[in-house]
């Protein structure tokens, strides 16, 4: 099971300059702010899908899940 | 792919074309089984805004097929006019800024506080009941 410190990593090796903050209670939920330049420009959902994007198939699965706020700079 | 999971991804296809609001979800309005699918149906409730409902739960493959077709990994997912809108985290979102009521061209209440608990309200609608 990932930690909050290695999902904070795995996001912020996927998008590049990315800050991410995350929190979780027990390895299976988590909760992420994630702030990145990155994000200027898409909708919210492009955002979301850009950081999901650094998790192959385990959201739903492992992760179950990922609370999100996306922000820019 | 095999017929079936062809037959549910089209049934998921149609239900999103049918239906103007359409929110898929782990269990029901009246009884949801997953605290972001409630939160996500609590927004809903709060701006009184009909929608459809889908419950994922009964056949993992509804699941399965429905992300596949909206390249959107979680559940719940709201659909509007055919659009994904988002999860719970950007359905909480747009309801706290108006920008859900006007998505759904409702009034956005006085007091838009965020509901925990959903009230009773849509109907849910099984996917899996017109495959059989």
């Amino acid at each position: 099971m990932p930690t909050a410190s290695e999902v904070k990593a795995r996001i912020e090796a996927s998008i590049p300059g990315a800050t991410a903050e995350v929190q979780s209670p027990d390895n299976v939920h988590f909760s992420a702010r994630v702030i990145a330049d990155a994000f200027a420009g898409l909708s919210r959902i492009q955002q979301h899908r850009l950081v999901y994007a650094a998790f192959d198939g385990e959201l739903g699965g492992e992760i179950h899940a990922l609370q999100l706020k996306t922000e820019t700079p | 792919m095999s017929e079936q999971s062809d037959q549910i991804r089209e049934a998921i296809a149609q239900a999103i074309g049918d239906n103007p609001v359409i929110l898929f979800m782990k269990g029901t309005p009246d009884q949801p089984m997953c605290g972001f699918s409630a939160r996500t149906v609590a927004a809903l409730q709060a701006l009184n805004a009909p929608f459809a409902a889908v419950d994922v739960l009964p056949d993992p493959r509804i699941r399965q097929e429905l992300s596949a077709l909206s390249q959107w990994p979680t559940i719940p997912q709201l659909f509007v006019n055919g659009e994904l809108v988002g999860g719970c985290d950007i359905v909480t979102e747009m309801y706290e800024s108006g920008e859900l009521a006007e998505a759904l061209g409702v009034d956005q209440p006085a007091t838009a506080e965020p509901v925990q608990e959903p009230a009773v309200g849509a109907r849910p609608m099984g996917i899996e009941n017109r495959l059989s």
